[in-house]
């Protein structure tokens, strides 16, 4: 099987989710961004299973991990984005600016 | 599947109390809410028994689960008791501080608990999807409960900053995960070591260590990754901030004890230098931003982020060497460190929050003239400032000596550079710690301010305990620190072997 296709979608998909978390101002946006480097992670998870061809399937258990705990995480980012929004009418980062960086 | 029920018993005995304290909060009326804080430090106590079981039962060694994945040994018994201990000063802490924040104590503590174990699960890990879960589990909670006061625009602002980096980290460390497994084929440590020595030559292996390395920097905010950290702790309740600081940074240390020595022993070069550098640069900046604060929790923020430079620096001695020995030694000051750096941390963040109390500020400042008003709390402020300086008979000494030691033994060019940096930071730690201590004891009382409204009530019974045990720990590890060491001389030995 062809290794390098998958590795470089995987690639770019992750340099993509960088981009747009650097880029937006929006936060909800920012979090699309972090999923977008997730599923990255879990392309290469399971090119580089299929690759292998254990049948411990190490990668694929490790993939349903990230799948699960990303879900998890995007419960908790939007409950946090929906409180800033709620005490300050807006969602974008860069507002951000009560506490010095 | 066998799973050793035995060696289990401390997560099992955390996730039952986390499950109680659920029900607990359900089911009690508003007033009755405190009942779900005790209820977590019974737990947290129970848990400990195990350890403690487990520790003189000793047995055939090691207790091996989930094909290798799961290790209750020396090295994971030290760093759960530690884990413990830390989350049994937090939780008293806690309760005056939540309770008079009138919010909701009952989740306050589930997700405190539910980090603490997230923290066990980290020390008995051994390969990458363990050490990730267990990761996640220590940080998910950490964002909730940095963005604790809901009404605080600042509290708000805390979390999300802690929350886009904290996801930010754990992309890059799970992008550098699957390419460690899709190289070595393997997710284990031991796995990974093996394979790994065949792929010296990888350019691809060394960036995916690179990427690893890159998301624990975050976790134990080394500079330049920690720019989140200073925020995210001032906005944050302060017992957050102490649990934080202290409890989510060793869990980061022990992932990053755990792949260096256990998973990248072949490619010391990479990690080296990279680690020299983060070690540098963290105590360096941290100390010198930290001079410039005026904020106390600010100052200890960026404190803690010189502290963690410190424990970075015998990384640096592990890999300039192929002597055993000196590995050894270079992990047992790096455990000894994280150690007494939680105690004595933890002690100054409830020095903090009662004098916070009292006076109504958090900046040094406004601290002025407490010997006046509040000697014993002065007295214990200046104890534990003075340990994180690393004055003796106070247990900093000992974690300084111990890092200096580690460092100067392999007698390397680099190394040697590296203490002097080292060396020059301990100076300047100095003087901001000793600053607070002058303004505490010799500075008159800020304009305005009476010794009588400050007196006003007394300390909770609860923040009292954990101050006695942070203090009783740093008087007795700054006196016998020797009989300390060699219990966690163990821990170091199961870390590093078969290097």
């Amino acid at each position: 099987m062809i290794l390098t296709q998958f590795l470089v979608l995987g690639a770019v998909l992750f340099s993509l989710g960088i981009y747009g978390l650097l880029s937006r101002r929006n936060a909800v946006t920012v979090l699309l961004a972090v999923e977008l480097m997730l599923a990255a992670v879990n392309i290469n998870l399971v090119a580089f299973e299929a690759f292998w061809n254990t049948p411990a399937a190490h990668g694929q258990i490790f993939a349903i991990f990230v799948i699960t705990i990303a879900a998890a995480e995007v419960g908790i980012g939007l409950a946090i984005i929906l409180l800033v929004f709620r005490n300050r009418a807006s969602g974008n980062v860069d507002e951000l600016d009560l506490l010095k960086w | 599947m066998d799973l050793d029920y035995h060696a289990l018993a401390p997560e099992i005995v955390v996730a039952a109390t986390i499950l109680l304290v659920l029900g607990l909060d359900v089911a009690l009326p508003r007033r009755r809410k405190y009942w779900t804080a005790f209820a977590g430090v019974v737990g947290l106590t129970l848990a400990a028994v195990p350890l403690v079981t487990l520790a003189l039962g000793g047995g055939p060694g090691a207790r091996s689960m989930l094909g290798g994945g799961y290790v209750v040994d020396d090295f994971a018994l030290v760093l759960k008791a530690v884990f413990i201990a830390g989350g049994y000063l937090v939780l008293l802490m806690s309760v005056s501080y939540i309770e008079s924040d009138r919010y909701y104590q009952g989740e306050y503590y589930l997700l405190l608990l539910t980090s603490i174990l997230g923290s066990l699960i980290m020390a008995s890990s051994r390969d990458l999807i363990t050490v990730f879960v267990g990761l996640e589990l220590v940080t998910g909670p950490l964002f909730l409960l940095a963005g604790w006061r809901k009404g605080d625009a600042r509290s708000n602002e805390a979390s999300l900053k802690f929350f886009i980096l904290g996801v930010l980290s754990t992309a890059v460390l799970l992008y550098g995960m699957s390419f460690l497994y899709g190289l070595t084929g393997s997710v284990t440590f031991e796995g990974i070591r093996t394979a790994g020595a065949g792929l010296l030559d990888s350019g691809a292996f060394r960036l995916a260590v690179l990427f690893t390395l890159i998301g624990f920097g975050f976790k134990i905010t080394a500079v330049p990754f920690h720019f989140w950290a200073p925020d995210t702790y001032e906005g944050a309740p302060t017992p957050v901030t102490a649990y934080l600081s202290v409890g989510s940074k060793a869990a980061g240390f022990v992932g990053l004890l755990l792949l260096c020595y256990r998973a990248f022993p072949s490619v010391t070069e990479i990690w080296g230098p990279a680690l020299w550098v983060l070690a540098a640069l963290s105590m360096t900046l941290g100390n010198l931003t930290a001079l410039r604060q005026d904020n106390i929790v600010r100052m200890l923020a960026y404190s803690s982020i010189a502290q963690g430079g410190f424990i970075l620096v015998p990384f640096a001695a592990a890999a300039v060497t192929n002597d055993p020995l000196v590995i050894q030694e270079a992990a047992s000051a790096t455990i000894v460190y994280v150690i007494i750096y939680a105690f004595m941390n933890l002690g100054a963040f409830a020095v903090v929050i009662e004098g916070a109390r009292r006076t109504g500020t958090s900046m040094i400042d406004g601290w002025a003239g407490m010997w006046r008003y509040a000697p014993r709390l002065a007295v214990l402020g200046a104890v534990f400032f003075f340990s994180l300086a690393g004055i003796p008979p106070l247990a900093g000494w000992y974690a300084k000596f111990a890092m200096f030691l580690a460092i100067l033994r392999p007698g390397n060019p680099w190394t040697a550079a590296l203490a002097v940096i080292a060396a020059v930071n301990a100076v300047i730690a100095l003087v901001y710690y000793a600053r607070v201590g002058k303004t505490m004891w010799m500075d008159p009382l800020p304009d305005g301010a009476s010794d009588g409204e400050r007196t006003a009530r007394p300390m909770s019974g609860a923040l009292a305990l954990a101050l006695g045990i942070s203090v009783i720990f740093v008087i007795l590890a700054g006196v016998l620190p020797f009989q300390l060491a060699g219990v966690f001389a163990e821990a170091a030995k199961v870390v590093t072997a078969g290097i």
